[in-house]
């Protein structure tokens, strides 16, 4: 926020370690999170909350592959096969045992973590281009598994139908009820992600991808890490596609083919690496900007363009103009939406009085 | 964000009027909404460029002749590049804006909407793609295929072969080439459960999508499979890849038949022309070729403004099956205002009137549907197409393949 922090002195080591140094930083979350909370379901209509629901989903997901790409240096072009691991998990529990939700999250999750940790045993050894074609392997391997084992996909059709979460005896149907519950999942993620990375973990993740070796000098396990870097983001992704799977209805790996992956690494880069405001900033810009583009044109289109041929020329148009807009916000700031916020945040922290 | 969207919407406006449109002056007028999802862009393009130019001129067709009953339509089309959560955010924007008939687009975007659907209590189309069982309106209340369905389309094949080969299957071999997707597999259990009450020896070879590269499986077909008949269940650029395969393997084109994805003109010209293609059987849901009035009608709406009509109503197999699915919405919402004497529908009363559809053919376009609140199929009804001297003839009349076989499946689906 804009806050100044000066005359901060910590005198203890947990406030050195505190996520927010100053009362004002508790308070400007919290009002975030009434915000969020309590005014936007109830101030919001149907049809903004479901983007909003769609950006909540994305931002676990990007959360999840930003601890693995941007904190630990590993590159994974598999998390749209990973999320179809949790989506399957999850749909194959309600459909057998009609298991609630609190099951099927951690056990989506659990899953991916461990097909995860697996698919991340080749980074012990290559890095970079390399370890991506080997995730890129594990996506077409899961693919395809899911979709020619009946037993996980549930018949030629290759799609679960689950019915949606039940929270204390109510089904949650709307978009609002929804958006609470993706909420609550995505604030679990954030705080979850921001005290992993702060902690011995997390240090331990950062000095892996600052430079392994050196890592391994200083007595970091790099295969404990590595792994352990894997399986945990695989865990979001699982969840992530449980998510997918109780707001949609249902579980269908043609959901999760690599173009997603390739969404939500656009997600991170956009946002920023290694950062968890990025990370949502990059969520809310992937998921937005399509829709974005598209009202913009709705809008102006019909300065340049028939009426008639608007239909036909918008969905193009809108694809253009979405890869235009990425170009620009990298060429803008290499490192993100994130390091654009914090430029922003920095020139206002001391205007006016910046020299 | 609301008040933002009613700044954009006073630009719109202000905009439209500053180029000379007439916006939405004068008496209030009566409108019902169409929501259609149709893609331009994303891997089903090829379809979508004709499919959806078609929808919008059936739809400004009616408009032109004075809307449905005295209710203008409003057809909206969206773009979800085939991707899932685009879909959903596109569906509850056309619902937020009062759709009362929903257009879907694609086979995992009918799965993932069918809940909302129900929900929300709006019908839904998804003609010759989509889920089979759903032609169980037990089930899926308001999911329409209004078309015939994967298994319908692999029955009829199968019917159509055995008419070929002389009234008998028994010894016969058949090869089963088709997409290694979901849409591609659905067929199976009908072919497998034909194979043993008509006693053939059955195949089945798959083409990893996107099937631009299918010369080892052709190979395997021709050279050693040797099978009486081939079915291509294809989608995309793929089915003419392998009419092109077939064709250097020397394999006579009289022995395929493709089934609803693999049958347009698109596909013919691609293989490299209708020399190529020469004697390949398509299976159509919706009439082939410009013999049918409404195509007059629509070139007469072009003519009469001036303008040539479009190029892309050349690829009339998909240009008709736009015609086919707006005009069933078209004639639910019909049924739906006669039904409650005139006033505005809603999306139950239009699910109401998708189910009395019937005697609705378009001079032929469109088959002798009946659907009723069961039957969201209509019958299954296909029409076979072989590709003879540069053009599409129809072989013959609509019909249904094994429609007990059929409904056993849908049954058991449950």
């Amino acid at each position: 926020m804009f806050h100044r922090e000066s005359g901060v002195f910590k005198t203890s080591y947990a406030a050195d370690m505190a996520l927010y140094p100053l009362p004002i930083a508790k308070w400007a979350v919290a009002a975030f999170a009434g915000l969020f909370i309590v005014i936007v379901p109830l101030t919001f209509g149907e049809y903004y909350v479901s983007i909003l629901d769609l950006i909540l989903i994305a931002v676990v997901g990007a959360l999840g592959l930003n601890i693995l790409v941007g904190y630990t240096g590993q590159i994974s072009i598999g998390h749209g096969a990973f999320m179809s691991v949790g989506a399957y998990t999850a749909a194959n529990l309600v459909v057998h045992l009609d298991a609630p939700f609190w099951v099927t999250i951690p056990a989506g999750g659990l899953m991916a973590a461990l097909i995860g940790a697996v698919v991340g045993i080749p980074s012990l050894r290559i890095k970079g281009i390399y370890l991506a074609i080997a995730t890129l392997a594990a996506q077409l391997i899961i693919e395809w598994t899911i979709n020619h084992v009946p037993a996980i996909s549930g018949g030629v059709q290759a799609s679960i139908q689950v019915p949606r979460p039940t929270f204390f005896g109510t089904q949650l149907k709307s978009q609002t009820q929804l958006y609470l519950f993706l909420m609550g999942f995505a604030v679990l993620a954030i705080v979850g992600t921001s005290n992993l990375v702060r902690s011995r973990i997390g240090r331990a993740f950062i000095a892996v991808r600052d430079q392994d070796i050196a890592a391994e000098i200083i007595g970091i396990s790099t295969f404990r890490y590595k792994l352990l870097a894997f399986a945990i983001s695989s865990f979001y992704a699982g969840v992530t596609g449980v998510l997918y799977t109780y707001y949609l209805g249902i579980a269908n790996y043609e959901q999760f083919q690599i173009t997603v992956s390739i969404d939500y690494l656009a997600m991170i880069i956009i946002g920023g690496l290694g950062s968890i405001l990025g990370s949502i900033f990059g969520a809310a810009f992937v998921t937005l900007l399509p829709i974005v583009t598209r009202w913009f044109l709705e809008s102006f289109g019909g300065l340049i363009f028939s009426q008639a041929d608007l239909a036909n020329i918008i969905p193009n148009l809108r694809l253009i103009l979405f890869g235009g807009l990425i170009i620009f916000f990298l060429v803008v700031e290499p490192e993100g939406l994130n390091r654009l916020w914090r430029n922003i945040r920095n020139y206002f922290r001391v205007w006016p009085f910046s020299y | 964000m609301k008040s933002l969207s009613r700044i954009m919407m006073a630009a719109t406006t202000a905009a439209a009027a500053g180029l000379g449109f007439s916006g939405a002056g004068g008496a209030e007028q009566k409108e019902v909404m169409i929501g259609a999802q149709c893609d331009h862009t994303g891997p089903t393009q090829i379809v979508g460029v004709v499919i959806c130019p078609a929808q919008q001129d059936y739809m400004s067709l009616i408009n032109s002749k004075g809307g449905i009953e005295g209710y203008k339509i409003n057809y909206n089309e969206l773009d979800n590049e085939y991707k899932v959560p685009p879909a959903v955010e596109e569906y509850e924007r056309q619902k937020g804006e009062g759709a009362v008939s929903m257009m879907i687009y694609g086979t995992p975007q009918a799965q993932a909407l069918n809940q909302k659907l129900q929900e929300d209590k709006i019908p839904g189309t998804s003609p010759g793609f989509g889920i089979s069982a759903s032609a169980d309106g037990g089930r899926f209340p308001f999911l329409f295929p209004v078309a015939a369905t994967y298994w319908s389309q692999s029955a009829a094949a199968v019917q159509f072969i055995k008419d070929k080969l002389g009234g008998s299957l028994k010894g016969k071999k058949i090869a089963y080439v088709y997409y290694d997707n979901p849409a591609g597999h659905e067929p199976l259990p009908i072919l497998e459960d034909l194979q043993k009450t008509e006693g053939f020896e059955l195949r089945s070879f798959a083409v990893p999508p996107p099937g631009v590269e299918m010369g080892a499986q052709v190979l395997d077909i021709t050279q050693r499979y040797h099978p009486d008949f081939v079915i291509d269940h294809l989608f995309g650029r793929s089915p003419s890849v392998a009419i092109k395969e077939y064709k250097r393997a020397g394999f006579p084109l009289s022995k395929v038949i493709g089934l609803v994805w693999a049958s347009a003109e698109a596909d013919i010209q691609a293989a490299g022309g209708w020399q190529v293609a020469e004697g390949y059987h398509t299976l159509q849901f919706a009439g082939a070729g410009d013999d049918y009035p409404i195509r007059q009608e629509i070139k007469a709406m072009y003519k009469a403004q001036g303008k040539e009509p479009p190029k892309t109503m050349d690829d009339t197999v998909i240009y008709n099956r736009g015609i086919l699915n707006a005009a069933i919405h078209v004639e639910a919402i019909r049924n739906a205002i006669k039904a409650n004497g005139g006033q505005k529908p809603t999306g139950t009363d239009v699910k109401n009137g998708f189910e009395q559809i019937h005697d609705f053919t378009l001079d032929g376009l469109v088959p002798p549907l009946k659907i009723t609140p069961t039957d969201h199929e209509g019958g299954g009804w296909v029409q076979i197409f072989q590709v003879h001297d540069g053009k599409l003839v129809k072989e013959t009349d609509w019909f249904r393949g094994y429609p007990d076989v059929v409904a056993a499946a849908v049954k058991k689906a449950e």
